[in-house]
């Protein structure tokens, strides 16, 4: 081991931060000994690769066909075929990779936090504060997803980055309620009592002390929903709020794909198997990070 | 050290809360409203259309945009809508030429009963498979409830519901395909309570011809076990999460230490304390199926709730889709108060330290 | 190991349920077949909102009422452009040509069993135009309104009644209108006896039945069913089919697999695709016809690049109407580059335009976009429009045209349209009654431009400013020799293909399938033509 790792790695660390790296080191190899972490990793990091090299590996251009090819069965020509303006659909899917990546991550990365806050706020504070937080979380949950949809096509216009907006302000709710119940149920627990006793306010209680408790469910819980936030993005789709054509969303490729499910299953079927892919890939890191950023589940 | 409470002021303060508590739901109720009526009126869909449709002449669209006092400013349509709806008027459908009401009455039911079978193959059959995948960590039966969930997940709901018609109803023919019940039975059975099973079955129990509950059963068999697979994909990730959670406690260790069996400590102990946020999960998914799934009801041909919001919507039918609002908002605020109530009974942690009562 | 006995066990009691459960349903003998006296169609029929005669005019609306509601004439199912006795059966126009007059059929009952005379007829005409709802223009083009009308359709004996018209109009023209829906004849007594607040039975009405056909309407379930039944009172020959159900059903897969199974009899809405698939299918038959919804995609002439006359016949020639007709419409569709669908008096069958990008971007060059410039549409998400959409953004690309797609939802974009606030438009429109002045009325005249104007027809919604196409197009319709008539019609469509901001794609072909045995069952040139009592089921 070289000298940095001994470093990292060291009994008696001199200083906080040598501390904190010492840790995120000791996690890292966690979590790469985690085989399928680390598939989940490679999984994304080709998916990454995939979307910025698309221009020059992809074997034809994703927005030009022809209609008399339209709609052929997968073939040496075309690996997943055609779909029903005649473009192929590999090509397609290679281009499509970077977009809906970053929907998902933008998504994930607007909403989780927000969810979060709310809920470990609401069930720590308890009380009038924790009472009004869960009813705006009510009104949210119950909030038709597609009026706000076409609200925000009259005011801001079509197109998928307005679509990101409206799906992470719809999809906040169900993280808090997760963080709330497990605040809940650790708000009583020694070490919280300890640190208050130490003088910590409520703020940095909740920051420092239970989000991080109710950080690996609610990474499980967002690795489990990028494929859901895909699929609403296409269902949002139908009203303007989404990939216009001839964009190469996956879930509006899904979407157009509908139409031909029972004779030319192609059309949908390599869209669908895409995001199946995305989905166990960062579903394998989230279960791998939550190991590794959970001290009490490694073994 | 519990301090007691003298009754009098134990019953002020229970009325306080109850007091508060009507507020607090009040002000949900009319919260949610005012947000979806402003946003209606904003939304790029004039409502008018639907109703006179696109040949009407200019006279009859103004007269008929009168009519529905769209002219008025805003907060008064609003003040309007409110005064009539807490006297039970909550408008007439321009699709349906129904009441609301009687809209929601017809509808709601439909997915109750389709959302209540779901969720109950998908906690039945869920949380088992999550603590099996729990207690079996890294082995095949993980793997393979990771597997099941992330296609459950990921596959969008129409095309697995158009290739499970196509095997279990079309080639097969095991199972009744799209609608409720067939059309010979249509006229025959009384709608009581708008649930299929339970009108067949009272059908059934005056006539004696189970044939009607046969027909229903078979027809709720598919949309039912599709949707549960997908609360149970779900579920079953979430259980297993918060069973590693558990799992990876000391007190486990602990109970293991005193001897307990295997079995008493995954079921009364570890799954116990996981239930709190699983049943916020289960509750969650339940209150989501309930919702309704546009995509579900259109190939199953089930004339639900989540149609009928999308369908109102799409026209700008206000009155329509603001009571199906209220409907799914009552929905969620009845389910999140029946889990917080749940978790008071399950996880004593839970519970106000300072009187020891249930808050 | 112990532990898991008990999840083993767990999921084994529910397994097992479950099984149980499905084998006791595949118990149940499945027969897939319909009762032999009902026909069961599936149809999307979302778009009724109404019962009425007076107020309704959506496609379902037209043939559930055709079904069910007498007029005096009816246009003949195998030749729409000739007329058929109904009720009247004699009828007559004056030397003026202002005055029609009928002589009904005796011994007519209404379901109810109340005797129809004249004086339901002259209600029923009266009704509509006092309710004055959407399809009243129908009759109050002819200058009836709500003050002159109790004066211009008079009774004039039991089984007698006239009609007066403003202008002499062409006699085809009134006639046609009377076969129309809004001239459907209702039940006086009926009508009247659940008349609340004035309304006429308005609100009765809407949802419930006082007619006369073959078929009366038993239950309306909104997105549900509507369930028709055998008018046993019926004058003429009695409906074949004891009941008629029609299910609501969107989605066409759910339709062509209960189609497939014999779930249902007929399904309405299918797909190129699902059509072809079934083709091959031994107990499903395939009938159409063509109707008269034409298809287009139009130019906003506010946007001042679209209203340069070269650059609107460079659209015209940028689009791809072989492929699109081989492909994206086949079985659904013709390839038709005329606003009067084929079958009207006067439809032009010329097709001068096909895919010429050379000569498009002569013509844009000519404009002055040499390297083409941008522009947006206004599409609705359904299918063939956007197939077809995406196709001609494809084509107009080639000349150097970015076209912007912006999908939406069908009221959504008919908003925007209707507000004259789109670039380009893709459309469709169908005719309302078998004559040449329902599409000339919407697309060939424009009365005023302006932006409060009182009709607002699709030349309108294009800001297209004709005032000499719709004076000619108003000449044709007070034109009473047929063969002048046509001819005028063909010049106003030879005009209209070479200056309008119109882009015609085709004329669609109404389809359905049915299980094979069925026969008699003809699908009409307009909604109200599909005749489903005279389906036969062995």
């Amino acid at each position: 081991m070289s000298g940095f790792g001994h470093w990292l790695l060291s009994d008696r660390p001199l200083s906080r931060r040598q501390a904190a790296l010492g840790r995120a080191y000791t996690g890292w190899l966690g979590f790469a000994r985690n085989r399928l972490a680390m598939l989940g990793l490679a999984l994304v990091l080709l998916l990454a690769l995939v979307a910025v090299l698309a221009p020059w590996i992809a074997p034809y251009p994703p927005t030009v066909g022809e209609l008399s090819q339209r709609l052929q069965a997968p073939s040496a020509a075309h690996w997943f075929g055609t779909d029903d303006q005649g473009r192929d659909i590999l090509s397609r899917l290679m281009h499509g990779s970077s977009i809906t990546l970053t929907v998902v991550a933008l998504v994930a990365v607007l909403a989780a936090p927000i969810g979060l806050l709310v809920g470990t706020a609401a069930g720590y504070a308890g009380g009038w504060v924790d009472a009004v937080l869960m009813r705006i979380t009510d009104i949210f949950l119950a909030f038709p997803r597609l009026i706000l949809a076409l609200a925000f096509v009259a005011a801001l216009g079509p197109g998928i980055e307005n679509a990101v907006i409206a799906i992470a302000i719809t999809s906040w709710p169900p993280y808090a309620r997760i963080a709330r119940a497990e605040t809940l149920s650790i708000r009583q627990a020694d070490y919280i009592n300890a640190v208050k006793l130490l003088g910590a306010g409520p703020a940095r209680i909740v920051l420092r002390h239970v989000m991080p408790m109710c950080v690996p469910s609610v990474i499980v819980r967002v690795t489990l929903d990028m494929a859901g936030i895909i699929l609403t993005a296409a269902g949002l789709g139908f009203l303007g709020l989404g990939a216009q054509p001839p964009m190469p969303e996956w879930g509006a490729m899904i979407a157009a794909g509908r139409a031909y499910v029972l004779d030319q299953w192609w059309v949908a079927a390599a869209p669908g198997a895409a995001i199946f892919i995305v989905s166990l890939a960062f579903n394998l890191l989230g279960d791998g990070l939550r190991d590794a950023l959970d001290p009490k589940a490694a073994k | 050290m519990v301090r007691s409470v003298p009754s009098w002021r134990w019953g002020a303060a229970a009325g306080r809360s109850f007091g508060r508590f009507t507020l607090v739901i009040a002000f949900t109720y009319l919260g949610l409203l005012a947000v979806t009526f402003f946003i209606g009126r904003v939304i790029p869909v004039d409502p008018v259309l639907a109703i006179v449709g696109d040949r009407a002449p200019e006279h009859v669209v103004q007269r008929v945009r009168e009519e529905l006092g769209l002219n008025l400013p805003l907060y008064e349509q609003f003040g309007r809508y409110v005064g009539q709806a807490l006297r039970g008027d909550f408008g007439t459908s321009v699709l349906t030429s129904n009441p609301v009401w009687e809209d929601v009455k017809q509808t709601f039911p439909a997915t109750l009963e389709l959302a209540t079978c779901g969720i109950l193959i998908g906690a039945g059959f869920g949380v088992p498979l999550g603590v099996w995948a729990a207690v079996r960590r890294g082995g095949f039966v993980d793997h393979a409830v990771r597997v099941m969930g992330l296609v459950g997940y990921s596959v969008p709901i129409f095309w697995l519901g158009l290739m499970a018609l196509v095997l279990f109803y079309a080639k097969l023919g095991w199972v009744a395909g799209p609608g409720r019940i067939d059309v010979a039975f249509e006229f025959s059975v009384q709608r009581v309570s708008g649930l299929m099973l339970v009108d067949t079955a009272l059908y059934a129990k005056d006539t004696g011809d189970w044939a009607a509950f046969r027909s229903a059963l078979s027809h709720l068999v598919l949309p039912a076990s599709l949707l549960g697979y997908f609360s149970l994909a779900y579920i079953s990730r979430m259980t297993r999460s918060f069973m590693l959670n558990e799992l990876a406690q000391e007190y486990i260790v602990a109970a293991r230490a005193k001897g307990l069996s295997e079995t008493r400590i995954i079921w009364r102990h570890a799954l116990r304390n996981a239930m709190v946020p699983l049943v916020t999960v289960i509750s969650l998914s339940y209150a989501g199926l309930l919702e309704g799934s546009v995509l579900t009801e259109t190939v199953f041909a089930w004339p639900g709730l989540g149609l009928y919001i999308t369908n109102s919507l799409q026209n700008a039918d206000m009155n329509a889709v603001l009571g199906g609002t209220l409907v799914v908002g009552t929905v969620f605020i009845a389910l999140n108060l029946l889990s917080d109530l749940l978790y008071r009974v399950l996880d004593p942690r839970t519970r106000d330290t300072r009187t020891g009562n249930a808050r | 190991m112990p532990e898991l006995n008990l999840t083993r066990r767990a999921l084994a009691w529910a397994a097992a349920a479950v099984a149980s459960a499905s084998l006791g349903i595949s118990a149940l003998p499945l027969h897939a077949a319909t009762p032999k006296d009902t026909l069961v169609l599936a149809m999307a029929f979302d778009d009724l909102i109404s019962l009425d005669p007076a107020q309704a005019f959506e496609i379902s609306a037209g043939e559930m009422l055709g079904n069910s509601y007498d007029r005096l004439l009816r246009s003949d199912v195998k030749d729409p452009s000739r007329l058929l006795p109904d009720l009247a059966l004699k009828w007559a126009v004056s030397a003026d040509g202002k005055t029609y007059s009928f002589e009904l059929r005796p011994g007519v009952k209404f379901a109810s069993g109340n005797a129809l005379t004249a004086e339901d007829v002259v209600f029923s005409l009266q009704r509509a135009v006092l309710l004055d709802k959407t399809p009243a223009f129908i009759l109050t083009q002819f200058g009836l309104n709500k003050a002159n009308v109790a004066s211009r359709i008079k009774q004039t004996g039991p089984l007698s009644l006239t009609l007066e018209t403003d202008k002499a109009y062409a006699p085809t023209l009134v006639f046609n209108c009377l076969t129309a829906t809004v001239a459907s004849v209702v039940d006086k007594k009926l009508v009247m006896s659940k008349e609340q607040a004035g309304d006429m039975g308005a609100a009765w009405l809407k949802t419930n039945y006082a007619g006369s056909g073959p078929l009366k309407v038993r239950e309306w379930r909104a997105n549900q069913l509507v369930a028709l039944e055998r008018n046993d009172q019926y004058w003429g020959q009695k409906s074949l089919p004891a009941r008629v159900i029609y299910r609501h059903v969107k989605e066409s897969a759910t339709q062509r697999l209960l189609l497939e199974k014999g779930d249902v009899d007929i399904a309405r809405n299918l797909t190129p695709q699902d059509l072809q698939a079934l083709a091959t299918n031994k107990n499903v038959a395939i009938t159409g016809t063509p109707n008269g919804t034409v298809y287009y995609f139009s130019l906003n002439q506010k946007n001042p690049i679209l209203a340069k006359p070269e650059v609107r016949e460079a659209f015209k020639w940028l689009v791809d109407y072989d492929a699109i007709g081989a492909t994206l419409i086949k079985n659904v569709g013709v390839i038709h580059q005329n606003f009067l669908p084929l079958g009207l008096l006067g439809a032009a069958t010329d097709k001068p335009y096909k895919l010429d990008v050379a000569k498009a971007k002569a013509l844009l060059a000519q404009a002055g976009h040499p390297n083409g410039f941008k522009v947006t549409v206004d599409m609705r998400n359904v299918q063939p429009v956007q197939g077809i959409t995406e196709a001609i953004q494809q084509t107009l690309k080639r000349a150097g045209i970015e076209m912007e797609i912006l999908p939406g939802d069908g009221k959504q974009t008919l908003t925007k349209y209707r507000a004259r606030s789109h670039d380009i438009y893709i459309g469709s429109w169908g005719a309302d009654y078998w004559d040449p002045h329902t599409n000339a009325d919407t697309f060939a005249r424009n009365a005023d431009n302006g932006d409060n104007a009182a009709t607002k027809p699709l030349a309108w919604r294009n800001a297209w400013n004709i005032p000499e196409l719709t004076k000619k197009s108003d000449a044709a319709a007070l034109e009473r020799d047929a063969t002048k008539r046509a001819r005028l019609y063909q010049e106003i469509q030879a005009e209209f293909r070479k200056t309008s901001p119109f882009v015609m794609l085709y004329q669609q072909t109404e389809v359905a399938a049915y299980r094979s045995n069925l026969s008699g069952l003809k699908i009409g040139a307009t909604s109200d033509l599909t005749y489903l009592f005279s389906v036969a089921k062995r």
